[in-house]
């Protein structure tokens, strides 16, 4: 039985709906993300879980228990905020040791499980500093300590990494993720980044105007996007219309044709090999380990990725090539 | 996109038109607030100087420490004491209620229009001071005011004889909580609004309830902008004259009534022993400043 079930839940404020019929269900010690632009829903689902907002309608049960009507405080539901929201009155050991105290724990367990859990997020030598007195990295991990060190049943994170530069980005997730395995927590994760969602995940629910649009392990979703919004918002996926996908590749379709960038071989303008198409290079983006080329062929944009391993990788404006796209790199979406 | 090597490593030196052009601009900046500095020269600069000398001088302009010794003369010293019973009691209420109003108006889940509407008000009545101030109280509270009235009249409640006097310490209080409250309104506001909703949140989920939150949480925050608004009403206050003179004449012997009566001309005349009283109000109201900005500057640091 799973450990976290929702059940048809809906929410709605005033007129607008902003959750339709949501459901899902974790097992105990998965890691899960929520993955969808601003305004999708994802933040409103997690606050519902937390008890910060009260369903329209639906249920909420954790390990069997409905906790739909439950008080925040009452659910053992641990939060890490955006904004970090560490309390600026409290340093950093005060801050972590806030819901052992409010838990009644003695002096002596507060003193040990707040030592245990600075040293598992690395901030020993911060104990006495205060909020402003940190890093944003380093708040963020005060902010992951003090969920952590009351023990939640289910650990949720929204949009934890969105206010920090890229390098400390990657490295809190990693640590993240690390933490989560360690103590087989069972977490919610809340990102619009598809590629925190990518490495962190056990499972990814893709999520838009309140409805969840594919669901599936990570590796799943981002190869088999199942919708045109997935494949748009899962990378930069070539979409193509039918009557695009006709001229380009004679074949008849009913909805879209999403094919990855990297999936699209680039060879030598003069090759006759057979199935591959011409086209002409007109413009070329370098992204560091990649080079991105905008290749038209039949009247048609492509956006293709090749690995950047030499100088003399790079294909100028203007070359013409052939181009291979194998049928099983391409995916008919709705 | 092409770039020249020129274009990347040229940088050409300000020619003398650019800094005339620079300075000129910086000319007209210093212009634009040439006014404020000569204001504060003429009306705020200049007087607390000649006060200031003025205090330690006798009558001929010899220097003198006979005016400050005279500030601990029993008269005076009873003086400062009333007036800062009046600033204290008025800058204990006005902080007690205006921090109420202005809770309730901002979390306290009332109508949205109640919030706009209490600040408009408060930015009025925190300015509603002197003559018509006291005037308005007259009339109300007055011996034949319309409150004074109506509850003899009606309620068979004689507010005079059980006591009240709008010319007594409580009347003057009562008069002056009229600008304190919604002046501390106006000023606490926004270290409420600073109180942010994740916080509680934030509380609640680590297994704490509302009291907890404000008693942990948000009261501690909060300290420092309600004591530093507190002083900040102490001091204002503190300054206060023209309320207290036309209300109660000088039936109340407050400082800055006293200190009025030295300056303007009459038989009490002792212009030194005025500034004199003048610096001591200063000090007082100085220190009260002081501690409000050092406690603000707290208050904002911690939230950075």
């Amino acid at each position: 039985m799973a450990y976290l079930t929702i059940n048809n839940l809906h929410k709605r404020f005033d007129d607008h709906v902003v959750v339709h019929d949501f459901n899902m269900s974790i097992e105990q010690g998965e890691f899960v993300t929520f993955l969808g632009p601003s305004g999708c829903g994802k933040t409103t689902v997690l606050r519902m879980i937390a008890g910060f907002e009260t369903p329209t309608s639906g249920r909420i049960c954790v390990g069997g228990e409905d906790i739909t009507q439950q008080a925040a405080q009452k659910r053992g539901i641990g939060m890490v905020f955006q904004s970090y929201a560490l309390f600026p009155n409290m340093n950093v050991t005060q801050n972590i040791g806030f819901g052992l105290k409010m838990r009644k724990c003695p002096a002596d367990d507060i003193k040990r499980k707040v030592a245990e859990v600075i040293k598992l997020v690395e901030l020993t030598g911060k104990e006495n500093h205060y909020p402003h007195e940190l890093s944003g990295g380093q708040r963020q991990r005060v902010a992951l300590a003090r969920a952590l060190v009351v023990e939640p049943r289910i650990l949720l994170l929204d949009e934890p990494l969105s206010a920090l530069d890229a390098r400390i980005r990657k490295n809190l997730r990693e640590q993240i993720r690390d933490i989560q395995r360690r103590l087989g927590l069972t977490t919610i994760f809340v990102t619009h980044d598809q590629e925190e969602a990518l490495t962190m995940s056990d499972r990814i629910f893709v999520m838009n105007q309140g409805r969840v649009e594919q669901e599936g392990r990570a590796e799943i979703v981002y190869t088999e996007p199942a919708t045109e919004f997935v494949a748009r918002f899962m990378g930069n996926y070539n979409l193509l219309g039918a009557a695009d996908t006709n001229r380009l590749l004679g074949l008849n379709i009913s909805g879209h044709l999403a094919i990855r960038p990297e999936s699209i071989h680039v060879l030598d303008g003069h090759s006759q090999q057979d199935g591959t198409l011409a086209g002409t290079i007109r413009q070329h983006q370098l992204l560091g380990n990649i080079i991105r080329y905008q290749i038209e062929s039949a009247g048609i944009t492509l956006q293709v990725d090749r690995l950047n391993r030499t100088a003399s990788d790079l294909m100028p404006a203007g070359t013409e090539v052939r181009l291979q796209i194998s049928r099983d790199d391409m995916r008919e979406v709705r | 996109m092409s770039t020249s090597p020129d274009s990347l490593t040229h940088h050409p030196e300000p020619g003398a038109g650019q800094i005339r052009k620079g300075l000129t601009l910086s000319s007209l900046n210093w212009l634009g607030v040439a006014p404020f500095f000569l204001f504060a020269l003429l009306f705020l600069i200049l007087p607390t100087a000649t006060l200031m000398i003025g205090a330690f001088q006798d009558a001929d302009g010899h220097f003198t420490l006979g005016n400050i010794a005279r500030l601990f003369d029993d008269s005076i010293l009873s003086a400062y004491w009333i007036s800062f019973e009046v600033s204290a009691a008025s800058a204990l209420g006005g902080t007690l209620i205006g921090l109420a109003l202005a809770l309730a108006a901002i979390q306290g889940g009332l109508p949205q229009w109640i919030r706009p509407t209490l600040m408009t008000f408060s930015g009025v009545a925190s300015n509603f001071a002197g003559i018509p101030l006291s005037f308005a109280f007259l009339s109300t509270l007055g011996r034949m005011g319309l409150v004074t009235v109506l509850l003899r009249n009606y309620a068979d409640f004689d507010l005079y004889g059980s006591g009240f006097s709008i010319l007594s310490f409580l009347g003057l209080t009562l008069t002056y909580l009229y600008f304190q409250i919604p002046l501390m309104v106006l000023i606490v506001t926004p270290a409420i609004d600073g109180l942010r909703a994740e916080w509680r949140e934030a509380c609640e989920s680590l297994g704490g309830n509302s009291v907890a939150y404000w008693w942990h949480i948000a009261l501690p925050i909060l300290w420092p902008s309600i004591m530093g608004s507190a002083l900040l009403l102490f001091a204002n206050a503190f300054g206060a004259v023209a309320t207290a003179y036309a209300l109660t004449g000088s039936s109340l012997n407050i400082v800055p009534i006293l200190l009025y009566a030295q300056i303007r001309g009459d038989v009490l005349h002792d212009q030194n022993l005025g500034y004199a009283l003048a610096l001591g109000m200063i000090v007082v109201t100085g220190l009260s400043n002081a501690g409000y900005i050092w406690l603000r500057s707290r208050a904002e640091r911690g939230r950075e």
